[in-house]
């Protein structure tokens, strides 16, 4: 009952983030978006997620506030709107298609098949001595996933400082 | 320069933030220690440290968040933090396979357990910290140093 409430709200706040006109508005209504998703997170009780969600919220949203507070961007609305509206429908069309093939396999929803997460709950706290399950999933069990994860924050990291430096070497005349 | 008026936000929130960001670094350095015991870890820890420095930056102005992370600290460290994670995984070849728990396991609910977790809990915020305190460095002062 509560997620449900969450969502409607999320939903909510994601179409006031799309249709409202003044730039800082819209930022917050997101970050409302991302403050709903923490709380649904806790209904789910998956206290790792929500602590998570709620940093990054925040980091996210003092990133966007002072990057948008001066700058209130126009939108661009005319040009193309045929061929922008035509290639939106079939994205999304797509989108359906591939998730609709790919979410017909999956158990309904709060139905988890306790295959894989059985062996996990058992012998997770011998095989690793970690108490904090999620830890043990992802820094052993599935560490080269979180190895993946850290390169690419990496590389954003290199790409964000390479884009956004003072203008590089001139080359000597 | 961090009694300097005319930088940063007001006399309030300086002196606000002088009681709290230490606590929040705190926090960030506990929520990364007890990975493997309480919720939280090495990404979430990481966030909390690179805001307590965002905070820093936000109430001081840049200067004495930069005189503390420096852009080549910043960088040094993101690139010794990954070092660190990938050194844990490479460990694991001195029992056989990549990213095998070669430590002793200890007890549960110790802090001194859980074999290699907590050191790559420890590389992971070290990483996640101070590149995203980076990428707040980059966004807002390169660009407006144009």
């Amino acid at each position: 009952m509560e997620l449900h409430i969450l969502l409607i709200f999320m939903i909510f706040a994601a179409i006031v983030a799309i249709e409202v006109k003044d730039l800082l508005s819209s930022v917050i209504a997101v970050g409302a978006v991302g403050f709903a998703l923490c709380l649904a997170f806790l209904v789910l009780k998956a206290p790792d997620l929500a602590i998570t969600q709620l940093v990054v919220e925040i980091l996210c949203l003092i990133i966007l506030i002072r990057a948008t507070i001066n700058k209130d961007l126009p939108l661009v609305i005319e040009g193309r709107w045929v061929f922008n509206a035509l290639s939106t429908l079939g994205f999304i069309a797509v989108f359906l298609l591939f998730s609709w093939l790919a979410l017909r396999e999956l158990p309904r929803f709060g139905e988890p098949i306790m295959e894989v997460v059985k062996k996990y709950l058992q012998e997770g706290v011998s095989k690793t001595g970690a108490v904090n399950i999620v830890t043990a999933v992802i820094l052993d069990f599935r560490a080269y996933d979180t190895l993946g994860e850290a390169t690419v924050l990496f590389t954003s990291v290199i790409g964000i400082m390479a884009i956004l430096r003072k203008p590089g070497r001139k080359k000597k005349e | 320069m961090i009694n300097n008026p005319e930088t940063g936000m007001t006399l309030i929130v300086k002196t606000i933030t002088r009681l709290t960001v230490g606590l929040i670094l705190l926090f960030g350095i506990y929520i990364i220690l007890h990975g493997h015991l309480s919720p939280g870890g090495g990404f979430a820890g990481g966030v909390i440290v690179a805001l307590s420095f965002v905070h820093l930056m936000l109430a001081f102005g840049k200067d004495v968040a930069v005189s503390r992370v420096s852009k080549n600290l910043a960088s040094n460290l993101e690139s010794i933090g990954a070092m660190m994670f990938l050194l844990v995984a490479l460990l694991g070849f001195l029992r056989g396979s990549f990213f095998l728990n070669i430590l002793a396991k200890g007890s549960p609910f110790n802090l001194f357990s859980a074999g290699t977790i907590p050191l790559s809990n420890i590389a992971i915020g070290i990483k996640v910290g101070v590149g995203l305190f980076a990428i707040f460095l980059a966004l807002v002062v390169l660009e407006r140093s144009k």
